[in-house]
């Protein structure tokens, strides 16, 4: 991978500066999930004991219990295709409209904007009963099944990120110099030829960030996902909510359940996170 | 809502004739028997489409639906039959803003509390998201497993995450106070963090370890666009790293950061995950956040219409601050 | 292409219309569609160690139904973080479930929506008579002078659990009986990082639910007979005092408790850093915590003073589930059935033994399941000395209200500010302030 600045040898202070924030950002990401690892391992009765650096008396039986106190692999299963599907969906959709708002002047181009993004200015909490009764209706009226069902989780979660997708990628498809898809037009592509041969290829980084946020909109999202999904479509972030029950609340477990889940997502940022650093310096020097 | 994508997509395959080409006329393949120039005019529009009907069917209409409960007297004794409650006319917004009475001002207070807690917590994630993203603009040894060490926070479920901030909070057995006080022995007594003043902080640190790597995230791949050459030639004019990122770095941003403080700002501002679960349902003073306000005063106590209300003057307090804010950033664009 | 944009904008429009002119008016019952009289829906609570156990204990109990009268019933088992907004949904909707359990303190909130279906005689005696059912459970289940809007299906009550070494130790004999003496084996208690009595100061409904048995032995009602909220009277003002002294005046609680929100107080009395607990059915968690059944033991609360009679002989709330009708069901006589067969004599002693709570039909309160020595001063306490929380439609509120004042009079008096009569009365005229004026 290129470095993006000179390769001039950067000086000491500079790297120092940087071992000191990077460790001291490092420690403020990874101290919650010390605090989980610990806790995960230690049987209920200790959970709330009094912190220690180093417990005693570790045990791996809450990573066998979590299985079955809550249906975790289900849950885990609908995450994956509601944040995936909605991921999917949001990012096609909010290509096309940011191009539009990248490349285009046209009329009502403002208005659509701040219309677009009014839409996260209103509670969550109160538009989900309207949206409830919408679906419900939606669901007499055409007997597409959106309420209890992943799809209609699927719509509602697009929409969530789609907003802040369409400006972020707006944002990313204004800093790709209008020059390279004029050229591209000039050789001969359609509009939609040089989105998908310049533009697009040009902002992989973005594309992947709009992606991993479109993704952990879906994934972590809980008031809605409370309301409209039932026994087989509950999500995770939900789900996970099982775990306090009437009798007791099962933190250890909670903990254990939150790192497993979590394994498979970190490792596919660590996968992505090379083409975060793709972009313009790879795909579009012609 | 996929159906409406295809056609889109199918005439991207279509050899279009191009702007500069329209005088020509009908493209062989052209379906669509429209002037080329109108189909040029209609493209964005077109484009936009699908984004426009799911925003419309999932938040608009349900948004003038909460505009037209504002108006209602939606209690428990009406939710099961919407139609039959009676209209109060501006009564719910005249109650949410006599700021001389209970409600009223306790809302003005949340308001307020909100305001300080979303400028301190924008302003640290973006800090930090920033300091992070230039400090690794270069290439070090670890530096792609930092990167996804980095996006943990954001990686783990919201519930759990948090519960676990309560646990490292909590006065007599949490983490925090075992550093501080045990450890450093920076305070004389245990200092409780999740009820009393201290609360504020609290959240803001939660709120601060969640929404910074998202942060991270945008800027490092708006980094990716700055071209190298830039770079190349400040070297050449003898500009130390420093200066590279003052002068460059910082305002090739720009655009990025437009975007970004905009969402941190309205995602912080409405934020209801966070405090929710770090403090239930009853937030203390200190961190009573307009969202779990609204949430009581509809939610808890049943009376849609008045949270409605005050939704709908959060909603155009926003609004306000958004329009102001896109004008004063884009002005400063055309200047510089 | 574009005849499948057409109609998709013309279904989008459709629907639409659909939902702003039907507003409320759904139909049937089911998302999927379940319209035959052979089959319900059913929202159960959790109730047991998980959502999975429930499902498991039920099951068998559905099949059994369903041999008996040929309804299947559809079974899901709902945490209580969804349970409410999940019912405030389907009221809102009319699309729900056709039986579910409510929180019996939700009752007259939910009764005002008018989502469920009201017990009217007729009901009643189609699920075997009024008369089978606790007295004081039948009072949790909708305001007075109205037909109920769920019937009990399982109850408890408060007792106060005491750790008996300690209290051996510190030369008790026997378990408190008013709260002076709670106070002064409190003060014994107390002592090397250990305390009298662990309190849940964060949670609110444990907050509300200890004001209102403060209340009532002071002879404080937080609402009067028209249903306007009292919270200000001399008496309820010396109730609330009462319960926050603990940790500002009688120092017998430790000051951190007040942040307590998540039954730490319970991990505290199970690990010993507290000598005391007021809890409603421990024993579970207890044993989760590592606390034997021996190490404990359980008595009735506290009065004010020893042989307290009439009104003021009150130790607990009513606590409990109940079993309520969706009125947008299309299949009243098959949910009128399933009623009858969940509280039956052999079902309530089936689920209640395996829940550890005890029946609120009296036939099966006689099973040896419930005479455990911790049962029984739960069921005398439910039987003779528990009386429900106020039957008001505003009763979500009033746990709002009261239990943030609460928690925010703990947080001053664990902060070492001083907490006195009149600090008291402000904050609880603030919470009525926040009552809705109707």
């Amino acid at each position: 991978m290129p470095d993006a600045r000179s390769p001039m040898a950067a000086p000491r202070s500079f790297v120092w500066t940087r071992r000191i924030v990077l460790t001291v950002l490092t420690a403020f990401a990874l101290a919650p999930v010390f605090v989980m690892v610990v806790s995960s391992l230690k049987p209920l009765q200790d959970v709330q004991g009094p912190f220690r650096w180093f417990p005693s008396g570790f045990t791996l039986r809450p990573y066998a219990d979590i299985w079955h106190t809550v249906p975790l692999a289900r849950y885990f299963v609908n995450s994956l295709l509601v944040a995936g599907g909605a991921t999917l969906c949001s990012v096609a959709v909010a290509i096309f409209a940011a191009y539009a708002v990248s490349r285009y002047d046209f009329k009502g181009r403002r208005f659509f904007s701040v219309t677009i993004l009014s839409t996260q200015m209103f509670p969550g909490i109160l538009f989900l009963l309207p949206l409830f009764l919408i679906f419900v209706n939606l669901g007499n009226a055409t007997g597409i099944a959106l309420y209890g069902s992943r799809g209609g989780l699927i719509l509602t979660y697009l929409t969530f990120s789609l907003p802040f997708s369409i400006w972020m990628l707006a944002g990313y498809f204004d800093s790709i110099p209008r020059d390279l898809d004029e050229a591209a037009m000039v050789d001969g592509c359609g509009p939609l030829g040089a989105l998908f041969r310049v533009v697009v290829p040009a902002a992989v980084p973005g594309i992947v960030a709009v992606c991993v946020y479109a993704f952990m909109t879906a994934w972590g999202e809980v008031l809605f996902a409370s309301v409209m999904t039932n026994d087989t479509t509950r999500t995770l972030a939900v789900g996970l909510q099982g775990y306090a029950t009437q009798t007791d609340v099962y933190w250890n477990q909670v903990m254990a359940a939150s790192l497993v889940v979590s394994v498979p997502v970190v490792a596919g940022f660590l996968l992505l996170q090379r083409y975060l650093v793709a972009g313009l310096t790879a795909g579009a020097v012609k | 809502m996929t159906a409406t994508v295809p056609p889109v997509r199918h005439s991207s395959k279509t050899p279009s004739p191009g702007g500069r080409r329209a005088a020509g006329g009908r493209t062989p393949l052209s379906r669509l028997r429209l002037p080329a120039r109108l189909r040029r005019a209609s493209l964005p529009y077109v484009l936009l489409l699908p984004a426009l009907a799911l925003e419309l069917l999932i938040h608009l209409v349900p948004m003038v639906v909460g505009v037209v409960m504002s108006f209602k007297e939606l209690t428990q004794f009406f939710i099961s039959d919407w139609s039959a409650a009676p209209w109060k006319g501006l009564d719910n917004y005249r109650v949410a803003v006599d700021f001389n009475a209970p409600v009223g001002e306790d809302l003005l207070k949340s308001f307020l509390v909100t305001c300080e807690f979303t400028v301190l917590a924008v302003g640290l994630s973006w800090l930090f998201g920033t300091a992070a993203a230039i400090l690794m603009q270069d290439a070090f040894r670890g530096r792609g497993l930092l990167r996804a060490v980095f996006l943990v926070p954001y990686a783990l479920p919201v519930y759990a995450a948090v519960i676990t901030w309560s646990f490292m909070f909590q006065r007599d057995t949490g983490m925090i106070n075992h550093v501080i006080h045990d450890q450093l022995h920076l305070t004389d007594g245990r200092p409780f963090w999740l009820i009393g003043d201290n609360s504020f902080f609290a959240l803001v640190t939660v709120s601060v370890w969640r929404q910074w790597p998202f942060a991270f995230l945008c800027l490092m791949a708006g980094l990716q666009n700055i071209p190298r050459e830039l770079y190349e030639a400040a070297a050449m004019d003898g500009a130390g790293i420093w200066q590279q990122i003052r002068r460059i770095t910082l305002p090739s941003l720009r655009p990025v950061n437009q975007v970004l403080v905009l969402v941190l700002f309205l995602w912080t501002f409405n934020d209801f995950n966070t405090p929710y679960v770090l403090f239930g349902r009853a937030a203390p003073d200190a961190a009573d956040l307009i969202s779990i306000h609204i949430y009581q005063s509809s939610f808890v106590t049943w009376n849609f219409g008045s949270g409605s209300a005050m939704s709908v003057l959060l909603l155009l307090f926003l609004l306000v601050v958004t329009v102001l804010y896109l004008l004063a950033t884009s002005l400063r664009r055309k200047d510089a | 292409m574009h005849i499948t944009r057409t109609t998709a904008a013309a279904t989008l429009a459709a629907a639409l219309i659909a939902s702003a002119t039907a507003c409320g008016g759904g139909s049937s019952t089911d998302g999927s569609g379940n319209g035959s009289p052979k089959e319900l829906t059913y929202w159960a609570s959790n109730q047991g160690a998980s959502l999975e156990a429930d499902k498991a204990t039920l099951t068998p109990e559905l099949e059994k139904f369903e041999k008996q009268t040929g309804i299947k019933v559809k079974l899901e088992v709902i945490p209580w973080s969804d349970l409410l907004n999940r019912i405030l949904a389907a009221a809102t909707s009319g699309q729900g479930p056709d039986v579910l359990n409510i929180g019996n303190t939700w009752s007259a909130s939910l009764q005002a929506t008018g989502a469920l279906r009201p017990f009217d005689a007729k009901a009643f005696d189609a699920i075997g008579g009024k008369d089978r059912f606790v007295s004081s459970a039948l009072g949790a289940t909708g305001a007075e002078g109205k037909d109920p809007a769920a019937v009990p299906l399982y109850s408890l009550a408060y007792g106060l659990y005491y750790n008996k070494k300690m209290f051996a130790d510190a030369g008790i004999a026997n378990p408190p009986a008013t709260w002076d003496e709670l106070v002064a084996d409190g003060k014994k208690l107390t002592k090397g990082g250990k305390y009298g009595l662990a309190v849940e100061g964060g949670n609110l409904s444990e907050n509300v639910h200890h004001a209102f048995v403060f209340g009532k032995q002071h002879g404080a009602d937080f609402f009067d007979a028209s249903g306007k909220p009292t919270f200000t009277t001399p008496e309820a003002v010396t109730a609330v005092k009462q319960y926050i002294d603990f940790i500002a005046k009688d120092k017998i609680t430790a000051p951190g408790n007040a942040e307590y929100a998540a039954n730490q107080s319970v991990a505290d009395f199970a690990t010993g850093k507290a000598a005391m607990l007021l809890w409603q059915a421990a024993g579970s968690s207890l044993k989760s915590h590592g606390m034997k059944p021996e190490d404990y033991g359980v008595a009735q609360v506290p009065f004010q003073t020893a042989g307290a009679s009439g009104d003021t002989a009150v130790n607990s709330m009513v606590a409990g589930i109940n079993l309520a009708v969706f009125k947008k069901t299309d299949n009243v006589d098959g949910a009128l059935k399933f009623v009858k067969f969940m509280t039956s004599d052999d079902e309530q002693k089936l689920l209640n033994g395996t829940y550890g709570s005890l029946p609120p039909v009296k036939a099966a309160q006689s099973d040896p399941a419930f005479a455990t020595p911790d049962l029984k001063v739960l069921a005398d306490a439910l039987a003779n000395s528990a009386a429900p929380l106020p039957q008001v439609a505003n009763e979500s509120q009033f746990e709002t209200a009261v239990g943030t004042a609460m928690k925010d009079l703990f947080a001053d008096a664990a902060a070492g500010k001083p907490v006195t009569t009149e600090s008291v009365k402000a904050a609880l005229e603030k919470a009525q302030q926040q009552m809705p004026a109707s």
